[in-house]
């Protein structure tokens, strides 16, 4: 009997660790063979612990499990969730860049070829530079960071570049809430950023890259480093790539929590080992990136995407989505909302279904008041911006963003002035100080998001303004990008900027 | 964390950095390692930093006070990170670290007065969709309540 346990870091922060030892405890004091695997998460949060028993028929699911079920668990007494893939959760998603995440156990690396892994990297192997890119670029592969730039065209810019070393420099800085995706697959399925990163290398002529993984994720950092250390010692990583004859090899490295190290230029000075300041481009990284060498930044889903690009083609991939948004979104549903946690499925879907259907409203039962989406510089949406498809251009039109596919979902208790207030004070906090308009533009937002609190509603003007002000003034997207969430709380929910002057009257 | 230990000489420094010095860009790492040697970058690791580096040591501190997550004292036995950000305020991070504060009297940034927990903000944990979360040292907690967090604190030693 196998017996699957997560040991991501949200099924470990709901007690996992404590189910499996339970777990092992218990098997052995029955008497039961039992081989405990401690799996990634299979992205269902609100099931977590969520156990898998596999006994030849395939792996049922229980969940959540508390220490004191184990006994029942174990007696098969527990309710079960039945096939753990026939949850409709689970069932109606496309899992194509987190096919193995929750399936395996994340650092075995025969368990990784069994399902497919490795496939993608030795098809790159065999191929050309110019035809690993010409892939990508058909794939229609957008980046998953937030500015959705095409990842074919980064790499083609980095690939025609003539230096003496290049990089791929993968952005795990990962801040903005709502979001766990990248934390999800380095935790549960690290191989396949490292082979995302081998094919980026062979592209584009890089033999060196980077992590640059957030210090909050101790977790991630710790299976990442034992994942390339393992890579190596399999060939993977080294000298001579899957004995393609070419070299690539990687190392991990640990931020220092600064929310605007996330922007890729401010990324590269802190590797360097500066001060997180955002440079200014031209030049773009791409020619002149870490150690003003040419460089591919991308974002873990970015680059963990491509693996399973080149597995099962670039026109797989490119026949799902709409638009210019092909392939598949990794939404991640998160904050006041029923059923929380990762979602991937073809760009299309509405942000209504994300949030009604797929969701299941929120988790305290009252109304949703709002989203938001793509982090903390992304708009609020009110619920009569529901029926927006998941796609760049879409939620660009609609005056939102998708940016690394977060959904933070509020119920109607949330007070959307206090919000605007939190994103002016967020800025303010991790700006890196290089430009007036965000360095003291969001110190005045406060101030001014005050005086509308204590009821001088001319204040509004004066935000408005000051956020025009960010918008143009600010050389990256924390300036200039504060102000979405600002200004669409004020214009969705004037309501609560208004009760708080007839209170104050 | 050894709070009461004297300063560390400037051999046990270069003991700690001089093994990175051949990474590229390896001045991030090298604070990494001396504020998990000593729970915070000591004063007298920045001249040895800038002469193992070639750089000025207005510079090197500059890049110290840039990071959040270095300290230029030891911070208590534990630290105790709520998660501020949007997610976790869905879902009552404010009001939980509110109440958190009443009973340790103390609050962001600041050390319970026997020395045992250091209470500091964290701007997501990617536990958002199991909010709101905190992290005790390495150890992440996630759907925290009142009842939570008084036996993580009761741990701690708070
Ligand atoms: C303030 C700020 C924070 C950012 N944070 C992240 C981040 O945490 N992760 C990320 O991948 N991109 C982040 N970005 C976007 C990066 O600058 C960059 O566009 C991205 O890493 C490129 O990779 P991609 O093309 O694969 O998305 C941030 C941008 C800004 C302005
Ligand atoms: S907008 Fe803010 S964070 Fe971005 S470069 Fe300017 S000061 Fe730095
Ligand atoms: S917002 Fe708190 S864990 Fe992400």
């Amino acid at each position: 009997m196998k017996i699957y346990v997560p040991i991501d870091s949200a099924a470990k922060a709901l007690g996992a660790d404590e189910v499996a030892e339970t777990i092992a405890r218990e098997a052995k004091s029955r008497g039961i063979e039992a081989r405990i695997i401690r799996n990634g998460t299979r992205g269902m949060i609100w099931l977590e612990p969520l156990v898998e028993i596999d006994q030849g028929q395939g792996r049922i699911g229980y969940g959540p499990v508390t220490p004191e079920d184990v006994p029942a668990l174990l007696d098969g007494k527990l309710d079960s969730l039945g096939p753990v893939e026939e949850i409709p959760f689970f069932a109606r998603q496309t899992r194509l860049t987190f096919a193995r995440c929750g399936v395996i156990d994340p650092l075995d690396l025969d368990d990784y070829r069994a399902h497919g892994g490795l496939a993608g990297l030795r098809r790159a192997a065999a191929m050309s530079q110019a035809d690993i890119i010409a892939e990508v670029t058909k794939s229609g592969l957008r980046g998953r960071g937030g500015a959705g730039f095409p990842t074919g065209i980064k790499w083609k810019t980095v690939m025609e570049a003539e230096a003496p070393q290049k990089y791929i420099v993968c952005n795990a800085d990962e801040g903005d809430s709502g979001t766990f995706a990248d934390r999800m697959i380095m935790e549960g399925d690290p191989f396949t950023l490292i082979e995302g990163m081998a094919i980026a290398g062979l592209g584009v002529g890089a033999t060196r890259g980077y992590v640059y993984l957030r210090s909050e994720y101790p977790d991630a950092i710790r299976v990442m480093n034992e994942a390339v250390r393992i890579a190596r010692r399999n060939g993977v990583l080294g000298p001579d790539v899957l004995d393609s004859g070419r070299a690539f090899d990687m190392e991990i490295r640990m931020g220092a929590g600064a929310y605007v190290c996330g922007e890729e230029t401010s990324l590269l000075n802190s590797l360097e080992g500066k001060r997180g300041v955002v440079r200014a481009k031209p030049p773009l990284p791409a020619l002149e990136g870490f150690l003003g060498r040419p460089t591919v930044v991308n974002n873990v889903i970015s680059l963990a995407t491509v693996p399973v690009i080149f597995e099962k083609g670039a026109q797989t991939y490119a026949d799902l989505g709409i638009g210019r948004s092909r392939g598949t979104v990794t939404l991640q549903i998160a904050g006041n909302v029923r059923h929380g946690g990762l979602f991937e499925t073809g760009f299309g879907v509405t942000l209504g279904e994300i949030v009604n259907e797929i969701g299941g409203g929120t988790a305290s039962g009252r109304p949703v008041k709002a989203v938001q989406v793509g982090g903390p510089l992304g708009a609020y949406m009110p619920a009569n911006k529901f029926d927006t498809p998941t796609g760049y251009e879409e939620f660009d039109r609609n005056g939102g963003l998708i940016g690394h596919a977060g959904l933070v979902v509020f119920d109607d208790s949330a007070d959307m002035l206090k919000m605007a207030r939190f994103a002016m004070e967020f800025c303010a906090v991790e700006s890196c100080g290089k430009c007036t308009p965000c360095r003291i533009g969001a110190v005045r937002g406060v101030e001014t998001i005050d005086r509308i609190a204590e009821g001088d509603m001319a204040a509004t003007e004066l935000l408005t303004d000051l956020c025009e002000t960010m918008k143009d003034g600010s050389l990256c997207a924390l300036g200039g990008f504060t102000p979405l969430p600002v200004m669409s709380a004020l214009t969705h929910f004037p309501d609560d900027f208004a009760c708080h002057k007839e209170a104050a009257e | 964390m050894q709070v009461n230990a004297p300063a560390p000489t400037e051999e046990d420094i270069r003991a700690i950095i001089v093994p990175l010095a051949s990474l590229e860009g390896p001045l991030l790492p090298m604070l990494h390692a001396l504020q998990d040697s000593y729970g915070h970058v000591p004063q007298t690791a920045v001249p040895v930093l800038a002469d193992v580096l070639n750089l000025g040591r207005a510079e090197v501190h500059g890049v110290i006070s840039f990071y959040h997550d270095f300290r230029d004292a030891p911070a208590g036995r534990h630290v105790l990170r709520i998660c501020r950000a949007e997610a976790c305020q869905s879902m009552g991070a404010n009001s939980l670290a509110e109440s958190t504060f009443r009973k340790l009297g103390i609050s962001w940034h600041d050390t319970t007065r026997n020395g045992a927990v250091t209470v500091e903000p964290v701007y997501c944990l990617g536990l958002c969709a199991c909010a709101p979360a905190v992290m005790l040292d390495d150890r992440v907690v996630g759907r925290v309540d009142d009842a939570r967090m008084d036996k993580l604190l009761s741990e701690a030693g708070a």
